[in-house]
């Protein structure tokens, strides 16, 4: 597989202008992203999950380290423009990222920003809109929306940016469990059109879906794997003060009493097939 | 109730006047508000109604509406009023006390007065009839001769876009924090003006917090989406002048034209 992302022992540090102190939010992160993958990222409040996210389109410079986005140096300001459109970012609080009083009219930014004849702007937005199931919104006012439309709209408006990647941070911390599907439906949605996604989240069923799964601790990558490699891990999830997903719980819980379901378990029909088979063993 | 607030109180429709490219409206506005000014007999004022009137007519948007802007000016319309029927020297028709009537006062009083309600008419249709972005669409091009001589015409427009997303977003908030102090026994409605005023602080402190990490949130998210000011920048909304707008232009210019002759006549 193709590498589009390539994370080269990043050190991030706040710089904290009043107290002179500093802030250790990265602490040496080697990662490589691949093309058309899925990724999760996990951890606690504070781990550096979003200041991870900001080193990946240039919107924070490494302390130290190199982050290579489709093989242009994000600390290079000549290139820092085709970084941004390659790697479009959704953030958590879907009020303070929309710009326009009119649906349409906030999707069509990016491409604007990016210097896009307008009609060809005008076909992006229409398309985006669709992808999004909010086609019939375009000439509504963002304030008029509920927090997963709102967050919809977001998502239109850096799909109509032809991102290769797409960096979620957290997009459905500040949602309700129907926005919250909406949105996971959507991501899915644009991964299986070819779309990388990194999604930052501390919902465990949303990273279930992933392929791969990364866990940060303190600045650093604690686990990294298939959802089954790091979930087979609770001990170490556990001991970094995080829940693993429900069916590892309840997997190890039933082995702990004596039934032997398969480790590496996850999602619900999984462990539904195990525990009927185990069943008609007996 | 906070949430379905109107702003710049555009009236939506799709009539005529809407139509129109905002430069042309602004154009005529500004144009308008001149005549105005050199309009100062019946016959003038009397064209100028008739003219607002026919586009008020044009635009479908309901009397009682326009009207409604209006209120917020009686004040200030009764207090020109009263300044120039008393202070105007002239020949005295009326006198009570110290309070003098003229002749003069009584013509440029009434005159003032129509002026100030044709202006406040005339300059609320172009809101009413415009929708807010457009206008901002509109100001920016029209500015944008003098961007070369260093004029943030695009920054300007930039902020009037961003003020008009997040107003709603502030008085929501504003709602909120003011419901969260009410719920532990803040008092907003008694009391004599500085208390209410002292009240208030509790509710402005957090707003401006609030403020802030908009700003905050909403300048990463706008750099996050290629913005780096108008340079380079293309627009959804190509702005072409159409036929009508040339048409409108034409009357505007032939409008112009015999106000000024009138004035000259009379
Ligand atoms: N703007 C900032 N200035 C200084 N320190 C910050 C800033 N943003 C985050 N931090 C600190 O960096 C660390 C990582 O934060 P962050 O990346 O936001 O974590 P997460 O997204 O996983 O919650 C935290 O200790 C946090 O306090
Ligand atoms: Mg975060």
């Amino acid at each position: 597989m193709e590498k589009i992302i390539t994370i080269d022992n990043l050190i991030f540090e706040y710089a904290h202008s009043e107290e002179h102190s500093r802030q250790l939010a990265l602490n040496d992160v080697n990662l490589d992203i691949y093309a058309g993958s899925f990724t999760a990222i996990i951890g606690k409040n504070g781990s550096g999950k979003s200041t991870l996210a900001k080193n990946l389109n240039g919107l924070l410079i490494p302390t130290s380290g190199v982050v290579y986005v489709d093989g242009y140096d994000t600390a290079d300001d000549d290139t820092i423009w085709e970084i941004r459109q390659r790697a479009g970012m959704v953030f958590q609080n879907p009020d303070n990222q929309l710009v326009s009083s009119i649906v349409e009219d906030d999707v069509a930014f990016g491409p604007e920003n990016l210097g896009v004849e307008p009609a060809e702007i005008r076909r992006r937005v229409d398309k985006a809109l669709e992808d999004v199931n909010m086609g019939k919104y375009k000439n509504k006012a963002p304030h008029l929306l509920s927090g997963g439309q709102k967050q919809r709209i977001a998502i239109a408006g850096v799909v109509a940016m032809k991102p290769d990647i797409i960096i979620f941070d957290e997009p459905t911390a500040m949602l309700d469990p129907k926005g919250r599907k909406e949105i996971m439906k959507i991501i899915a949605e644009l991964h299986e059109e070819g779309i990388t996604v990194i999604l930052i989240t501390h919902f465990m069923e949303e990273v279930i879906d992933a392929d791969r799964v990364i866990i940060m601790h303190d600045g650093n990558v604690l686990l990294d794997g298939t959802p089954e490699e790091v979930f087979s891990k609770a001990d170490i999830i556990k001991g970094a003060n995080l829940e693993v997903p429900l069916m590892v719980e309840l997997g190890d819980r039933l082995r702990a009493q004596g039934i032997p379901v398969p480790k590496g378990i996850i999602k619900e029909e999984e462990m539904v097939k195990a525990i009927c088979q185990l069943k008609s063993q007996n | 109730m906070i949430r379905d607030i109107t702003l710049g109180q555009y009236y939506p429709g799709d009539s005529l006047i809407h139509k129109l490219d905002p430069r042309v409206k602004i154009i005529a506005t500004l144009l308008f508000i001149i005549e105005l000014f050199i309009v100062d007999n019946f016959i003038g004022f009397a064209i100028c109604g008739a003219v607002l009137a026919a586009v008020i007519i044009v635009s479908k948007v309901p009397l009682s509406f326009i009207m409604r802007g209006l209120k917020p000016i009686l004040f200030i319309l009764f207090f020109t009023f009263a300044l120039n029927i008393f202070m105007v020297k002239g020949e005295v028709i009326w006198s009570w006390g110290i309070l003098h009537i003229t002749k003069e006062g009584v013509r440029i009083a009434v005159f003032m007065a129509i002026r100030l309600v044709l202006l406040i008419i005339g300059s609320s249709m172009l809101t009413l009839a415009t929708k807010p972005l457009s206008l901002t669409d509109g100001i920016e091009r029209l500015l944008s001769p003098l961007a070369r001589f260093g004029f943030p015409s695009h920054e300007i427009a930039m902020m009037m876009t961003i003020a008009l997303r997040f107003i709603p977003t502030l008085l929501e908030e504003t709602d909120k924090i003011m419901k969260a102090q009410q719920a532990r026994g803040a008092d907003f409605e008694t009391g004599g003006l500085m208390k209410r005023a002292k009240a208030l602080i509790p509710v402005l402190v957090p707003l401006f917090v609030s403020a802030f990490r908009i700003a905050q949130d909403l300048a990463m998210a706008m750099e996050a989406r290629c913005y780096r000011g108008g340079d380079g920048r293309t627009r959804m909304h190509e702005m072409k002048l159409k036929k009508r707008d040339f048409i409108a232009f034409a009357l505007e210019a032939i409008f112009l034209a015999i106000v000024i002759i009138e004035a000259r006549m009379f």
